[in-house]
């Protein structure tokens, strides 16, 4: 009867198991397919070096660089913004601040991850935007700029949140070490701890830049909707994940050469994630490997 | 017999728990002293009042004076990285850093703003023959340290905080960890650096303490029973407790 029971449970399991990949297999074999159907009509030569996207308008180009180049230039923003900020968040939580303050701020600062997009994507447009035109004359109405900046804000937690946690997985004997040769703290953080966490904070870096690529609402709403091959902060870009919800809202036919470009640009993103993802795995094999 | 340690009525607490009761204790310069007693009764947290590594512990509270050549080094206007720079430390769990063999006995004196390569580089050497080292790493200083054995890197630890020059060195089990061929090494080692600085040496192992070290300290249960010289201490102990201990009637 009980081992009945055990089957059955590891059935439903192994059910669970097979339904993720099958989907995960179904959305990438759409993917595929689709964006096979597009490659056989623009070329990938010319998907990769026009510059110029216009698959909306009579004079038709698929250059993926606008897209890319906007997506790159809003995530770099939110990374300058967000790994001096969260890297010394995460510094101070795990080698300054008192036990009971950390308790605390980090559930705090994950609020910031859980806020939903549209609400930072708004206060982008309506708020930073305005308020940096007073700093810089020429800003536009949308800009990489404030939505850089704003998601930058959001992804605050998980570089502070993940380096912490790699920092205090570093040995207590190693700071005990450092202290008893009479290192500051700030020695102690710099010379001792962040080098001996850095595979960790680099893997909370990597997932921080592969969710900025892969944020859609902020850039949508507030870095405009114009593909536009430029690292100028100042002007409108579009992302690439911001074409794909232009698209998807609008009336293009199904089957359609306009239609099939979403998926064009979504196997592009796919790439860029699956690399990334990739690369942040490698280095959490290497890291626990080091530590055995 | 010049006095370099000295602690005068020290308790410590933490929280609630009294983990020292009223220690009063010398400890005398260039000689090894060994602290012993059972688990838990206060060695540990001796050792490290003198270079202020409680400090980190929220809960502990301590009072009485500890004396380095008769100053107070709880004052106020005690500078705590000065004097651990005077106050060098190896701890039970060999703890290089993920560094190279270099690195790790050079961060001291990195970390104290000295960049002259010529001069790490004799300080580094000069270290590791101290800590009987050098013949087995020179061609290799760059590896990383982490890829010695236990008892190398238990040496590396010990020349990284020789290379500072401190003139008191607190060892808390540092042999625990090792096989007896490295602990014998160790143990020379600790007996040939007595001619220059002060150790105090914490073990649970009584021939150890009877092999190397000048004077012994028995603690039982946060009380100092009985210090004297190590051979008083051994053969003909003034409290019973002491005698029990050391021949093992314990209990
Ligand atoms: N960080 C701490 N917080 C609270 N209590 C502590 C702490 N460290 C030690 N103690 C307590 O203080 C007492 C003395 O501990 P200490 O580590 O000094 O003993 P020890 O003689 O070194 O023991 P051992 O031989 O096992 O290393 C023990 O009762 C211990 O539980
Ligand atoms: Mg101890």
């Amino acid at each position: 009867m009980k081992k009945y029971k055990e089957k059955l449970i590891e059935f439903f399991l192994k059910l669970t198991a097979l339904v993720t990949i099958l989907t995960t297999i179904g959305i990438i074999w759409v993917l595929l397919s689709e964006s096979i159907s597009f490659f056989k009509e623009v070329s990938i030569l010319e998907f990769i070096t026009d510059k110029q996207w216009t698959p909306l308008f009579a004079r038709k180009h698929f250059g993926i660089m606008p897209l890319i180049s906007g997506t790159i230039l809003t995530t770099i923003i939110a990374l300058c913004v967000s790994l001096p900020i969260g890297l010394t968040i995460a510094i101070y939580l795990s080698e300054y601040a008192h036990i009971k303050i950390k308790k605390t701020i980090k559930p705090l600062l994950e609020i910031l991850a859980a806020v939903p997009t549209v609400v930072y994507g708004f206060f982008a447009l309506m708020v930073v935007t305005p308020f940096l035109q007073n700093i810089i004359p020429g800003l536009a109405g949308f800009n990489s700029l404030s939505a850089g900046i704003v998601m930058g804000i959001m992804i605050i937690p998980f570089i502070s949140s993940l380096s912490e946690d790699a920092l205090s997985s570093v040995p207590r004997s190693l700071r005990d070490a450092s202290y008893g040769m009479g290192a500051t703290r700030l020695q102690t953080s710099f010379k001792v701890m962040v080098p001996a966490a850095s595979s960790g904070i680099v893997v909370s870096v990597i997932l921080a830049f592969s969710r900025a690529i892969g944020e859609t609402m902020i850039v949508a709403i507030a870095a405009g909707q114009q593909p536009r091959l430029t690292l100028n902060p100042l002007v409108p870009v579009e992302t690439i994940t911001a074409y794909i919800v232009q698209v998807s809202l609008g009336d293009v036919a199904h089957g359609s050469l306009e239609y099939k470009t979403i998926f064009a640009a979504g196997i592009t993103l796919f790439v860029f994630t699956f690399i990334l993802n990739n690369i942040s795995y490698w280095i959490r094999k290497k890291f626990r490997e080091e530590y055995e | 017999m010049k006095i370099k340690l000295e602690s005068k009525n020290v308790d410590v607490y933490y929280d609630k728990l009294k983990a020292l009761s009223n220690i009063n204790m010398i400890i005398p310069e260039n000689a090894v002293t060994a602290l012993i007693g059972p688990s838990g009764c206060g060695k540990s947290t001796f050792l490290r009042l003198f270079n202020r590594m409680n400090d980190y512990i929220d809960s502990f509270k301590l009072s009485g004076d500890v004396l380095i050549d008769g100053q107070n080094i709880y004052e106020k206007n005690i500078l705590v990285d000065e004097l651990r720079k005077n106050v060098g430390m190896v701890f039970q769990k060999p703890n290089p850093f993920p560094k190279s063999i270099f690195d790790n006995v050079a961060y001291g004196l990195k970390i104290q703003g000295i960049k002259d390569k010529e001069f790490l580089r004799k300080r580094v050497k000069d270290a590791l023959v101290q800590a009987a080292l050098w013949d087995e790493v020179k061609d290799d200083l760059n590896k990383s340290a982490l890829s010695l054995s236990g008892g190398q890197q238990q040496r590396v630890c010990i020349a990284r905080t020789l290379a500072v020059e401190p003139t008191i060195l607190l060892m808390d089990e540092p042999t625990s960890a090792l096989d007896p061929i490295a602990t014998t090494k160790v143990e020379q080692l600790i007996t040939s650096l007595k001619e220059k600085y002060t150790i105090v040496i914490v073990t649970h192992n009584m021939q150890q303490a009877g092999r190397i070290s000048d004077y012994t300290s028995f603690f039982y249960m946060g009380d100092l029973i009985e210090f004297d010289k190590t051979d008083v201490i051994f053969t003909n102990p003034k409290q019973k407790q002491t005698e029990n201990y050391i021949t093992g009637r314990f209990g």
